[in-house]
C-alpha cells in the first residue's frame, strides 16, 4: 500500500510533471513538493511526489532496483 | 548473498548474543512483505522476534465500510475508483469483484488523479473515490479536494477510510500486557510525510527504542542493528535508518495539506475496535464531498467471521499459524479474515513466504 519509488524530474508544466522512473516516462502530481526542480530526484507514491530526495543516494537505490531485474 | 549483507548479519547475531527476548514489531505492510520475501526471520537469531502489526490499510477497513462501498457501486448512476487491494475484501455479502463482474462500474486506478479527471471529464456522472491508506497516502486526497473545491467539481466525492499510524501504535503500547512489544520498526513512507516527531512519545514516555526504516533487506537488517544496539546501550529513542528519503520534521506542505482539509477524529480499526483520535475526517467546509454523508450511508455493526484470529494478529498477540483457519479454510483465493486478503495483509504474507516454518 506504502509502496514508493524514486525517480527523476524531467520538466514541469505548473502542478505536474514529467518523470522517468526506471526507463518509463510519466506524469506525475508535484502539488505536494512545489520547490521541486528538473534534475531532482522525488519519491512517488500512487502519482504525487511526497518528497524530494537526496540525489546520490536515489541513484544507489535505482541501480540496485536495476541490479534485482536483471 | 551480498558480502554486506552477510557482514550484517554476522554483527546482528554478535549484539544480540546475550540479550534475553526480544520482540520487535513493523507497523507495515510493506515491511511484513519485504521480510517475508527475504526470508529475514530464517536469518535472525532465535531471540529476535519479528512481529507484524495493523499496518495495512486495506486490513483494517471494517466490514461496513466494505458493504456502504458496495451498495454505492450498485447503483449504476456512481463511478467507484479504487486502489486494487480493495476490490477481494469480502463484505458480509458481497465483494467489490463480484459485484464488477455483474456489471457495476468500478475502475481500478493507480493515483487518485485519474478519478478527478475522470470526474471533470464525465460531469453528468457521480464518481466516488475509495480513499483509503495512513498519512502516505492522506495528502493526496487532500490535494484534490482542495483541487474540487476551488474548481467546484461537486460530482467527485470520497469513501474516507483515512487513519493515522501514531495513535495506533500508543494502542498497541497500552496493550503491550498482551503483545510484550520490546520495539518498533517504524513505516518509512508514512515518516516521508510526518516526519519522525509525531513518533517521539515511543522513546520520550514509554521508554522503548523504534527505527524508521527503508524497504530493502539491507534498510530493515540495518534498522534491526539500530534497534539492538538502543537496547544494549539502554538508550531508547527514535532513529531514522531511511535518512535519505525521511526528514525530522518529514514534508511541512503534505503535512500542511492534511490539516487543511482533514480533522482528526476516533476511527474503528477492523479486528482492533475504536482507537482514539486515529481517524481522518473532511473538515465541515468539505462534507459535500464525503460520500458518506452526501449519500446518506450508516454504520451498521456486523460481526467478524467465526473463530477468525485476525483481531490477535493485527496486535501482535498471536501469529498467524496460531489460527485455526489459517491455511485451512482461510487462504488468499478465499479469505475469511481481512489479513488474508490483501498481498500486504500479514496472514496473507505468511502464507505465501512462511509456511514452512510452522
Amino acid at each position: 500500500m506504502c509502496v514508493a519509488v524514486p525517480a527523476k524530474v524531467i520538466k514541469i508544466n505548473g502542478n505536474n510533471a514529467e518523470i522517468n522512473s526506471m526507463g518509463v516516462i510519466i506524469n506525475i502530481d508535484i502539488s505536494l513538493v512545489p520547490d521541486v526542480a528538473p534534475g531532482d530526484f522525488v519519491i512517488v507514491h500512487a502519482g504525487f511526489a511526497i518528497q524530494i530526495i537526496d540525489n546520490e543516494e536515489a541513484q544507489k537505490t535505482l541501480e540496485m532496483f536495476k541490479n534485482y531485474a536483471e | 548473498m551480498q558480502n554486506n549483507i552477510i557482514a550484517l548479519i554476522e554483527e546482528i547475531k554478535r549484539t544480540a548474543n546475550g540479550l534475553s527476548q526480544i520482540n520487535i514489531m513493523e507497523v507495515c505492510g510493506t515491511h511484513t512483505m519485504a521480510i517475508g520475501k527475504n526470508g529475514l526471520r530464517q536469518v535472525l537469531p532465535q531471540n529476535i522476534n519479528l512481529i507484524s502489526g495493523p499496518g495495512c490499510p486495506v486490513c483494517v477497513t471494517s466490514i461496513s465500510d466494505i458493504d456502504n462501498i458496495i451498495e454505492l457501486a450498485e447503483n449504476p448512476c456512481n463511478y467507484i475508483f479504487s486502489f486494487g487491494d480493495m476490490l477481494k475484501i469480502p463484505g458480509s455479502k458481497s465483494s467489490l469483484y463480484k459485484k464488477r463482474s455483474e456489471g457495476a462500474n468500478i475502475k481500478v486506478c493507480y493515483s487518485p488523479a485519474d478519478a478527478f479527471d475522470f470526474a471533470v471529464k464525465n460531469p453528468q456522472k457521480k464518481i466516488i473515490f475509495i480513499a483509503i491508506g495512513f498519512e502516505t497516502t492522506a495528502p493526496l486526497t487532500a490535494a484534490l479536494i482542495k483541487k474540487a473545491y476551488e474548481t467546484k467539481t461537486n460530482n467527485f466525492f470520497i469513501y474516507n477510510t483515512h487513519k493515522i499510524v501514531p495513535p495506533a501504535i500508543e494502542f498497541l503500547l497500552n496493550s503491550s500486557n498482551k503483545n510484550n512489544i520490546s520495539a518498533f520498526l517504524c513505516p518509512g513512507h508514512v515518516c516521508a510525510v510526518t516526519g519522525s516527531r509525531p513518533f517521539d512519545f515511543i522513546s520520550k514516555i514509554y521508554g522503548k527504542p523504534a527505527v524508521i526504516s527503508g524497504f530493502s533487506a539491507e534498510d530493515i537488517l540495518k534498522s534491526i542493528l539500530m534497534i539492538l544496539k538502543q537496547i544494549k546501550n539502554n538508550k531508547p529513542e527514535v532513529e531514522i535508518q531511511y535518512d535519505w528519503v525521511v526528514k525530522e520534521n518529514g514534508n511541512p506542505i503534505a503535512i500542511q495539506y492534511m490539516d487543511n482539509i482533514f480533522d482528526i477524529n476516533d476511527a474503528i480499526w477492523r479486528g482492533i475496535g475504536n482507537i482514539k483520535k486515529s481517524g481522518l475526517v473532511l473538515k465541515n467546509k468539505f462534507r459535500n464531498f464525503d460520500a458518506k454523508v452526501s449519500f446518506a450511508l450508516k454504520d451498521i455493526k456486523v460481526p467478524e467471521p467465526r473463530l477468525c484470529s485476525c483481531g490477535d494478529i493485527l496486535l501482535g498477540v498471536k501469529k498467524p499459524f496460531e489460527c485455526r483457519l489459517f491455511g485451512k479454510s482461510c487462504k488468499p483465493d478465499n479469505p475469511v479474515g481481512p489479513c488474508m486478503v490483501s498481498s500486504e495483509g500479514t496472514c496473507s504474507a505468511y502464507f505465501k513466504y512462511e509456511k514452512y516454518k510452522t
